[in-house]
């Protein structure tokens, strides 16, 4: 735990408090596709349910030839920590020449918490959907491939 | 990176404080009135010595004035640590006290938390409840009210105003169905949290035998209040001590937010009138404006019978959190129903009760206005709010 996420934490040891990057993602969120009328995607993966408060499109296009993904774009419903592990995913699946299609199938929401610098223990279940919304793109890209 | 994205707010950057349901800022006469026994050696009330009594002074003036403006007589009022612990002392307090007659109480299905957390306390203890339900404006139902009282009912306990949406219950109507009901004669008490300040709290005009006031949602220091309890009735003590306060709230008095609550609730009693037309001006504008602004927006609550400065809207697609936190970020500070704002991740129980969508719930924003709140800063607010709305739409998948 770095000296950040201890000034995160209340007296009870509960993180409270939302961190320097989930505050950066969420203000300045990235990859955020505002309309998919003209977006071609290889790939759309949906989790969520608004009546659960939290719904999540994801859309990616992926390079043929290396089979990594080379643009990942989303939408969501949610709160800030919904909003910001979004983007965050949005940049890990797209970094670094973007990711390999089993990576992704295989992205877990620690991943994507651990590069946000952690988030309050009570949004950590309920709001990180993007690893699915992903995994449900990739698997959607898959069977329009074959 | 934008340098307003620190953790740390930027503290020259203007905020404008639409959250005065959750606290007021400090009246600068209250503070006035409180800075001598903050400075000066002030004794404690029970001492004999000048210190002492200098002490006991101020707080038995303190509660002259109090008892006073609510009409009542001065041994009936009680000072404890605030709103809750108010609640907290009517509901265990009155209860337990009365249990030889019965062990059925009435409240609410939109009462505050310390009122329904202490009726918790009371089922493990083998007492019984009836919740009362509200309609979609947020009046409870007078009919089931009525039919709810029995033998063994020894309170009721009916909110003056909720803190989320603002809607005044009938409390004088209340009080006569209760005094009128020939199988019972429970205590009534109303927690008035909110409608201090704003609504006449004259304890005989309202016909209650209980009454909680927070001095920190009326301009005056945190970590006070008083309950107001007629001495025709029965109450214990929930915390054990000393004698202050007859018995029931023991524990050396804080002196200074003693007479910080008498004269915030003095000043308060005061402006209530001229402030309420302005505030409801203010307010009524506002709404217009958020109307005419941004759409898909549905109010929270009946607008009749509503605090003057409180608005509780949903706007369709903006999750409350994300719509806090970036109205915050451009000084705006307000609050939410929203499950994601709240520790147990379920959202506002006073939206469910009024029957508002949990789609909608989750999209809920409460601006409440106070004494300090000018047009300008609901001008500068709406261009905010709408921005902000703009941007959580546009990321938003639901359209």
């Amino acid at each position: 735990m770095n000296k950040e996420n201890n000034q995160n934490h209340s007296a009870d040891g509960e993180n409270w408090i939302y961190s320097e990057g989930v505050r950066g993602h969420f203000f300045s969120p990235k990859n955020v596709l505002y309309d998919e009328a003209d977006y071609a995607a290889d790939g759309v993966g949906t989790v969520g349910s608004p009546e659960c408060g939290d719904v999540m499109y994801v859309w990616i296009k992926v390079d043929k030839k290396t089979g990594r993904i080379k643009e990942c774009k989303w939408r969501t419903f949610g709160c800030a920590s919904a909003i910001a592990s979004a983007s965050m995913m949005s940049v890990m699946a797209t970094e670094n020449g973007g990711m390999d299609l089993k990576t992704a199938q295989n992205l877990k929401p620690q991943q994507i918490v651990e590069r946000l610098g952690g988030l309050p223990d009570r949004k950590f279940h309920c709001s990180v959907l993007g690893h699915k919304a992903l995994r449900n793109a990739v698997l959607d890209y898959l069977k329009h491939a074959k | 990176m934008n340098s307003r994205i620190d953790a740390k707010i930027d503290i020259t950057m203007k905020r404008t404080y639409l959250d005065n349901a959750a606290t007021t800022p400090m009246d600068a006469k209250v503070l006035g009135a409180m800075l001598p026994y903050l400075k000066e050696t002030v004794g404690n009330p029970s001492s004999l010595h000048y210190e002492g009594r200098l002490a006991k002074n101020a707080i038995e003036k303190s509660r002259t004035k109090i008892a006073e403006i609510i009409g009542a007589k001065t041994n009936e009022i009680i000072f404890t640590s605030g709103g809750t612990e108010s609640d907290n002392l009517a509901i265990l307090g009155i209860a337990r006290a009365n249990q030889g007659k019965g062990k059925h109480i009435i409240v609410s299905c939109i009462e505050h938390r310390a009122i329904l957390n202490s009726c918790k306390k009371l089922e493990s203890e083998g007492f019984e409840i009836t919740y009362i339900d509200v309609d979609n404006n947020g009046l409870i139902s007078l009919e089931q009210l009525k039919s709810s009282i029995k033998p063994t009912t020894i309170l009721v306990s009916v909110m003056y105003a909720n803190n989320e949406i603002g809607t005044i219950q009938p409390i004088s109507q209340i009080a006569k169905i209760i005094k009128d009901s020939i199988v019972s004669t429970p205590v009534f008490h109303s927690d008035a949290c909110q409608a201090a300040g704003s609504l006449p709290i004259n304890i005989n005009k309202l016909g209650v035998d209980a009454l909680t006031i927070s001095s920190s949602k009326i301009y005056g220091p945190k970590g006070i209040g008083c309950l107001y309890i007629s001495d025709k009735c029965r109450i214990e003590p929930i915390t054990f001590g000393g004698d202050q306060e007859r018995h029931i709230r023991p524990g050396t008095e804080n002196v200074a937010a003693i007479v910080g609550l008498a004269e915030a609730l003095s000043i308060a009693e005061n402006k209530r009138q001229p402030e309420n037309l302005r505030l409801q001006k203010l307010r009524d504008y506002f709404l217009s404006k958020i109307l005419k602004n941004i759409n898909d927006v549905s109010v929270n609550g009946g607008m009749d019978n509503r605090l003057p400065n409180n608005i509780n809207v949903s706007i369709k697609g903006v999750e409350g959190e994300s719509l806090v936190l970036l109205l915050d970020n451009e000084g705006v500070a307000c609050s939410t129903g929203s499950a994601c704002s709240s520790t147990d991740l379920n959202p506002s129980h006073v939206l469910m009760q009024i029957g508002t969508p949990l789609e909608l719930a989750h999209c809920s924003v409460r601006f409440t206005l106070g004494r300090y709140t000018s047009k300008k800063d609901i001008d500068s607010t709406i261009t905010i709010l709408a921005e902000c709305v703009k941007k959580i739409r546009n990321m938003s998948s639901i359209k």
